[in-house]
């Protein structure tokens, strides 16, 4: 449900950094999302085809690179990837564990024409 | 026309962080210690405040700050009619605060007047998680007829807290939550969090949860 309020803010950026570039158009985003973070991609979409109307964004592809969440077991050492929910350490079962990846939540670059 | 790759890498919700940063800012100033209180629905957000009112108004001056999606009073009205400042936000069904709206709540309350700001989020586990609000400490209750599973469905919340309560521990007796799998969720995104297991309605447990609280505002004060 907070997509509108993310999608706003991926707008507002993308506008600023597309002005002070010079740009006429922006094309391209690309977006970094770690697994970790909640948000729906489709759902971001939807609001973007809307809100980017009558903006330089107009027509902007939206792109999404997912990373996963990585986890070290501060017990064994152990790194390991998260497919879906959240487990334990799965080689020696420790719960003690730092996560090092997942929640990234950033625009990384926009491609524009100027 | 050329086609360019301009560079951005920047952190999509930085413009609320930023004015998250300039109402930590305004609270440090006046010496107010302020709390973000998630929860999901029905957790028990109201009365953890209510009895924090209770236990702490003989000590600190207290305020609050209401948000809910709709604009229902009945929150607000209950803390008002506990004697204390209150200011409601309705976001309009939107399912979070953000800081710009609890920077204009900020606005319409006497800070040099309070010692104490509990802010009261919109009832939800994944949204509040994403914006935060410039308070000192992010305050998560979980409870005990939700389930021992939310830390491994909702990882994001348990992340950025610095306590948490687990509410409605008399009712263990009637309900199956294996408390140890639930603490080894939490361990794994969160270690060596505070944790407060109470009782709104017995009491129980709510001391430990005073104390801390009274702490910090001696903290920012001091």
């Amino acid at each position: 449900m907070h997509e509108l309020a993310v999608t706003q803010s991926i707008l507002d950026i993308a506008v600023d950094y597309a002005s002070r570039a010079g740009a006429s158009q922006v094309t391209h985003l690309y977006l970094v999302i770690g697994k970790l973070s909640s948000f729906v991609d489709d759902s971001v979409q939807f609001y973007w085809d809307m809100i980017s109307q009558g903006t330089i964004c107009e027509g902007g592809q939206l792109h999404f690179e997912r990373l996963p969440a990585r986890l070290a077991c501060l017990d064994c050492g152990t790194d390991y990837t998260l497919d879906s929910e959240l487990v334990p350490c799965p080689k020696c079962g420790s719960s003690r564990v730092k996560i090092l990846s997942g929640e990234e939540f950033r625009l990384d670059s926009i491609e524009v024409l100027s | 026309m050329n086609s360019v790759r301009v560079p951005v890498v920047e952190k999509i919700l930085n413009a609320n962080d930023q004015i998250a940063g300039q109402n930590r800012l305004l609270l440090d100033r006046a010496g107010v210690f302020a709390l973000n209180l998630m929860a999901s629905p029905g957790a028990g957000k109201t009365s953890l405040i209510l009895k924090t009112i209770e236990g702490l108004s003989p000590l600190f001056r207290l305020g609050v700050i209401e948000g809910d999606t709709a604009p229902v009073t009945i929150d607000a009205d209950k803390v008002a009619a506990a004697g204390m400042p209150a200011v409601q936000i309705n976001t309009g069904g939107e399912c979070h605060l953000d800081a710009v709206m609890v920077g204009k709540a900020l606005e319409s309350l006497s800070l040099p007047d309070l010692d104490l700001l509990i802010i009261e989020n919109v009832g939800n586990l994944i949204c509040p998680a994403a914006f935060k609000l410039g308070a000192h400490a992010n305050v998560l209750i979980a409870s005990i007829p939700e389930g021992d599973d939310k830390p491994y469905k909702y990882p994001n919340i348990y992340r950025g807290i610095e306590a948490l309560i687990l509410n409605k521990i008399d009712l263990k007796p009637y309900i199956h939550f294996d408390q140890d799998y639930f603490l080894r969720g939490v361990e794994m995104l969160n270690p060596g969090l505070k944790f407060f297991p109470l009782s709104c309605t017995t009491g129980d447990g709510l001391p430990a949860w005073l104390a801390w609280v009274s702490e910090k505002v001696h903290n920012v004060k001091s």
